[in-house]
């Protein structure tokens, strides 16, 4: 099979630090195959950044197979790129022309600090789930998994919101800095399920005020963080949570 | 209960969406009374007679004008800390992602817009209708008036853009408030989405009926 090459123009955000005021710079790489990866397109700008004695450019990554939330960037535009439903690291070079600039930004907003060039501090949702994203009731030693009978559709939503791999894509794309859609998947996966309910309003009430301290913005249903979520969470999620907030609150 | 409506996110966005929902209401009410001026501009006169500057009118007004003023401060309350939660570096490039309506980003300069034509509306019937009414003075003939500002053709079109700059907002604000109020799943999304843009479509398509219905009378000599 044919590998075709391209060459490519990169313009990157370099930041040295937390406090440092960063800038673009702009690279130029050629023979990219568009089989690899768009991390290992980096890789590859990395080894020839320390071939030239220059200092490689930082970017978060870890399974390279979209499901552990390590890898950001903010692509031409879009937080995992341009294709849709897909993490960066499942992001190919195929999708881009040769002679193409592409622009690489880290995830901006006031909940994720930068902490150099492309990598951000994501502690916030760590944060936000020691607030309340678990469940604590005493749920015994091993039993049968179908010992609570739960309807399929149940499972079927609880599994689609707990497919949030909390990567921050929805902060990134959203005008508002809103953590919303994470902060409404993570309660949706356990308020849906018998185990989570019964501590549902405890926990809504807690994530929300977490998140909110923690300077993420208000959410104004714009829905860009649906459109850009690498799992497709969607904003049904966010009426539950506002469901299970208000409901907590009217009864308090 | 504290109050949860001032110091927390979700708080702050009820008091959006019902002061939001509670507008829409009274805009469905005026469009339908307006219609009245092309129909029957005598029934029209009748409903303005009837309001007038009667207790129950003066208590609307007061409330309609304590909704405007808390919707437009949680506005820019809530506008101005997402302008910080959005962080001090901007992105270089912004796509749109896809399936995104314009509206829903937008909803602050259009809520302007609004208010702007609002100070203009205002002016145009309010100063020469429930006001002298209040300060005791005869107030004018409601379909008289509508008549003389619509015989200028700017007044129509400046009308349009207002009533265009509302359907935007509410093609947006009905969804967003039923969605915020906790009323929006797989099946019921797409359903009050819909609603919102039928809902949006019927109140100002009554309102743009009348310059629209004068432009052309008045085209038509």
């Amino acid at each position: 099979m044919e590998n075709k090459l391209i060459n490519i123009t990169l313009k990157v955000w370099r930041q040295r630090g937390p406090k440092t005021k960063g800038a673009f710079e702009t690279y130029k790489l050629d023979g990219v195959s568009v089989d690899s990866s768009f991390l290992e397109m980096l890789d590859m700008l990395n080894e020839k950044l320390i071939s030239e004695r220059k200092e490689p450019v930082v970017f978060d990554h870890d399974c390279r197979e979209g499901i552990c939330g390590m890898c950001s960037l903010y692509i031409n535009g879009h937080p995992h790129g341009p294709d849709e439903d897909i993490t960066t690291c499942q992001l190919h070079m195929r999708k881009f022309k040769d002679g193409e600039t592409i622009t690489i930004e880290p995830w901006r907003s006031h909940g994720f600090p930068i902490i150099r060039d492309l990598m951000v501090n994501r502690t916030a949702f760590d944060k936000i789930m020691q607030a309340g994203g678990y469940v604590s009731v005493n749920t015994g030693g091993f039993a049968e998994a179908n010992a609570i009978p739960i309807p399929k559709r149940i499972a079927d939503e609880a599994m689609d919101s707990a497919s949030c791999i909390g990567c921050g894509a929805c902060v990134a794309a959203c005008k508002n800095g809103s953590a919303m859609l994470f902060v409404s998947a993570k309660v949706s996966q356990l308020a849906l399920l018998p185990q989570g309910k019964k501590e549902g309003a405890r926990r809504a009430k807690a994530m929300v005020a977490k998140m909110d301290e923690l300077g993420f913005g208000n959410c104004t249903n714009t829905g860009a963080c649906e459109a850009e979520c690498p799992k497709n969470i969607s904003i049904t999620n966010i009426a539950r949570l506002n469901r299970e907030f208000l409901s907590a609150k009217f009864k308090d | 209960m504290g109050c949860f409506i001032f110091n927390s996110s979700i708080g702050r966005k009820l008091v959006m969406s019902i002061t939001g929902i509670a507008l829409v209401l009274f805009l469905t009410f005026h469009a339908v009374m307006n219609i009245f001026v092309i129909i029957s501009p005598e029934v029209y006169d009748q409903i303005c007679e009837f309001l007038g500057a009667n207790w129950y009118a003066i208590v609307g007004t007061v409330g309609l004008a304590a909704l405007v003023v808390i919707h437009i401060f949680y506005a820019l309350w809530l506008s101005i800390q997402n302008y910080i939660a959005r962080g001090t570096d901007r992105y270089d490039v912004k796509a749109n992602a896809p399936g995104v309506e314009w509206a829903g980003q937008n909803m602050l300069v259009l809520g302007l817009i609004v208010f702007g034509f609002l100070g203009l509306h205002l002016y145009n019937f309010w100063y020469e209708m429930q006001l002298p009414e209040i300060m005791g003075q005869e107030p004018a003939v409601g379909s008289e008036i509508v008549k003389g500002l619509f015989q200028s053709p700017v007044y129509c079109v400046v009308y349009m853009v207002w009533f265009a700059a509302i359907w935007f907002h509410l093609t947006h604000g009905i969804w967003s408030a039923i969605q915020t109020m906790g009323g929006s799943n797989h099946i019921w999304l797409p359903r009050i989405k819909t609603i919102s843009n039928i809902w949006a479509t019927i109140v100002v398509l009554i309102f743009m009926s009348i310059p629209v219905f004068y432009l052309i009378t008045n085209l038509l000599g």
